[in-house]
């Protein structure tokens, strides 16, 4: 098509039908969630991106993702009409440069990359971090970890289902590097569960 | 002891309703339009503006007409309304050197391609008040010319083919162009950013500056290469075209300042270039901005730093009115609590002083006041 | 090959010259326009209309590398007709409605029984600009300095 790039009908639809009310659910979701680590979350709002990406994540998406924000994006999400999806709706740049990206999206199955590989922050600036949101199979039935640390009364019980089975090891290391690190978001469906770098999590016994 | 004070809704109340009416004045007369502000006020809206860097003049005149003609409370209003906006993406740069010409002047070369071509300026005005003003009499239509229609080269372009000016500003490759509305300032700055901050800096204060190099506190030798007036095209990229579409034109104006300098080891004796570019007709604001880009550049051309206009973090730091006016508006709110402090302070510290000097307790009406 | 890619780039650059005179037509010819389309199609909103920022960037000496002046209101649309085609239209300003006809126009841009339609109402903005322009033109070359040189007093 020479300089003219053809772009799947897909991309224009699956937005929010109701952009401000919509949009304004989904942050005040996210804000509780990252602050009661642990705690199983309803969106409050979806979308309908192209697949490979979820409903959830695409509404989380269209909910943080502005031009400011690179977004990096797996194999599979890059190889589909999401990066057409997310840059006509939220002008967000996709970057093939890890550090650069203040997103992630990793859709359900996808494999999770080292969280090291991102932006961590810096000691003055720790905020200049990737958030990565990874869908998953499920909030509840995997392994059960304890999760401890700021926004969980002493201790949480909780069991995503479909991480890596190197999880843990990769957040015992993000959490040593506090205050730098990444925060995680994780989605099933139209719920989420926040993992930010403060928590702290350990394998349950028994 | 701190306390918290409360109360003054209804005086507040009051008061934004005074203001409202004081705004609005005597109602024998007609309240004065956003188009008539846009169309004879077009040099403050052009200010408020370029300050408040948010292109629209309707909003501007709107900010005008909101603060009373207060300049910097309109510049301020402007960019508080421009926070609330989501931002589509980045311009192609624009491209003055196609801009379509209102004004063009040059004081380095009198006969240059294109011609001088004066404009509506008030240069060879004689500073009277003018009585038809008042009489609101007919103004006469312009006259017109056959206009050649002949490039307007750049006068940098008639230097640099001599080879006596320096290219224009390069930065490093693969340097994406920084942005103070998203990024916190971190110094020193490349130059792209200086010119960021100071194309929305505030003109009193640029002035002032561009005004001490001349007298000789960084002095650099400056001639008006070209100062140019007039629309230029704005273009965006839409990915979902794979090309760019223009979004109308925008006036600016821009000044090319062209310094003599006697070279270094680094760089031969050539002609150094200070550069202005600002929202809407404003002349004075881009030669002191030039002005003031050269005087930064000090150090990139081995300079000694001996002048406040080559200070890049007292300049870029106190430039921007809104920020300003902030912090020294700041000290009117109530310090009721901090003031108690200094006040408890000297006291103690008179009274040691008295009894160190035998001088007798002075009975005061000192609680008059808490 | 070479046919089909000059296809194109003739396509592209004709689509960008209505695209960016829409921008600069204003609300009431393009309501004028659309009041003369027959018969009126189905436009269904995709995003928008919306008003935002566009960062407008300028050129370090005028064309070194850019460098962020300040931002512009610009307000866009996206319309896709009952037919399948996606218009865009993005104007400076916040005149929501003059965006969401500019896009409805670029859409039908691309419907061959509305192109002359669209094609009149181009024309007619362009020479509406082009007069304006001239005009102007012609009153910066009327303050056009004639230097005059004058005898010197050692002659």
């Amino acid at each position: 098509m020479g300089a003219h790039t053809e772009i799947h009908a897909s991309a224009f639809a699956g937005a929010f039908t109701d952009p401000v009310f919509q949009s304004q659910s989904v942050f005040r979701a996210l804000m509780d969630a990252m602050a009661r680590p642990g705690t199983i979350t309803p969106l409050g709002a979806t979308a309908t991106p192209p697949a490979p990406l979820g409903a959830g994540a695409g509404a989380i998406a269209l909910t943080l993702c502005d031009d400011g924000t690179p977004v990096w994006l797996t194999n599979a999400l890059s190889h589909s009409s999401v990066p057409a999806w997310l840059s006509f709706h939220t002008s967000a740049p996709v970057t093939a440069v890890k550090p650069e990206a203040r997103f992630v999206f990793i859709e359900a199955g996808g494999v999770v990359p080292g969280f090291d590989q991102f932006a961590l922050g810096t000691q003055e600036y720790p905020d200049r971090s990737s958030t990565l949101v990874i869908e998953i199979a499920s909030l509840t039935g995997g392994p059960e970890f304890v999760a401890a640390g700021p926004g969980i009364k002493d201790e949480t019980i909780l069991s995503p289902k479909g991480l890596p089975d190197i999880f843990l090891t990769l957040w015992t290391e993000n959490r040593g590097l506090f205050p730098r690190g990444v925060d995680l978001i994780l989605v099933a469906g139209a719920d989420i569960l926040c993992l930010p770098r403060t928590t702290k999590l350990r394998r349950r016994e028994g | 002891m701190y306390v918290a004070v409360k109360g003054g809704e209804a005086a507040i109340a009051n008061a934004h309703q005074l203001l409202a009416d004081r705004r609005r004045g005597d109602r024998s007369l007609p309240a004065i339009s956003i188009d008539q502000i846009v169309a004879q006020l077009g040099l403050a809206v052009d200010r408020v503006m370029a300050e408040a860097s948010l292109y629209d003049r309707e909003l501007a005149a709107l900010a005008v007409r909101q603060a009373r003609g207060d300049m910097i409370e309109a510049i301020f209003i402007l960019r508080a309304y421009r926070t609330t906006l989501p931002r589509f993406g980045m311009s192609v740069p624009v491209d003055t050197a196609s801009m379509k010409i209102e004004r063009r002047i040059s004081a380095t070369y009198k006969d240059l391609p294109g011609g001088q071509l004066l404009g509506p300026t008030f240069d060879y005005t004689h500073r009277l008040l003018d009585p038809s003003l008042l009489a609101d009499e007919p103004v006469a239509e312009p006259l017109r010319r056959t206009a050649d229609g002949s490039s307007m080269m750049r006068v940098s372009d008639i230097l640099a083919g001599e080879g006596l000016i320096e290219s224009d500003g390069q930065m490093p490759e693969d340097h994406v162009p920084g942005d103070l509305t998203r990024e916190p300032l971190e110094f020193p700055l490349n130059r792209d950013l200086r010119l960021q901050a100071l194309a929305r800096g505030d003109e009193g204060f640029l002035l002032a500056l561009a005004y001490s190099t001349q007298r000789g506190y960084a002095r650099t030798h400056p001639f008006v290469g070209e100062v140019r007036i007039g629309e230029v095209e704005v273009e965006l990229d839409i990915p979902e075209l794979g090309f760019a579409v223009s979004l109308g034109p925008v006036q600016v104006t821009e000044c090319q300042m062209v310094n003599q300098f006697q070279g270094s080891a680094k760089n031969p004796p050539q002609f150094t270039r200070g550069y202005g570019l600002v929202f809407g007709q404003s002349e004075r604001k881009a030669m002191a901005m030039s002005l003031v880009d050269r005087a930064l550049r000090a150090q990139e051309f081995g300079e000694d730093i001996v002048a406040p206009a080559q200070d890049e973090e007292f300049v870029i730091s106190h430039s921007d009115n809104v920020q300003a006016t902030g912090f020294v508006e700041h000290l009117k709110l109530p310090h009721y609590v901090d003031f108690q402090a200094e006040l408890d302070l000297v006291r103690r510290m008179r009274a040691e002083y008295d009894a160190r000097n035998g001088i007798e307790k002075n009975e005061t009406i000192r609680d008059a006041a808490e | 090959m070479d046919a089909i890619k000059e296809n194109t780039g003739t396509a592209v650059s004709e689509r960008k010259r209505a695209m960016g005179l829409l921008a600069r037509a204003s609300t009431e010819e393009l309501q004028a326009g659309w009041l003369v389309i027959e018969p009126k199609p189905e436009v269904h909103p995709v995003r928008g209309p919306e008003t935002g920022l566009v960062m407008v960037r300028g050129r370090i000496g005028g064309g070194g590398d850019p460098f962020n002046l300040g931002e512009a209101t610009v307000s866009r649309a996206t319309v896709r007709l009952g037919s399948g085609e996606i218009g865009h239209g993005q104007v400076l300003g916040n005149d929501r409605e003059k965006a969401r006809l500019a896009a409805i126009f670029d859409s039908l841009y691309q419907r061959p029984e509305h192109r002359s339609a669209v094609d009149l109402l181009i024309d007619q903005v362009e020479s509406r600009i082009d007069a304006e322009d001239r005009k102007h033109a012609e009153q910066t070359a009327a303050t056009r300095v004639d230097f005059f040189t004058m005898v010197r007093g050692d002659n």
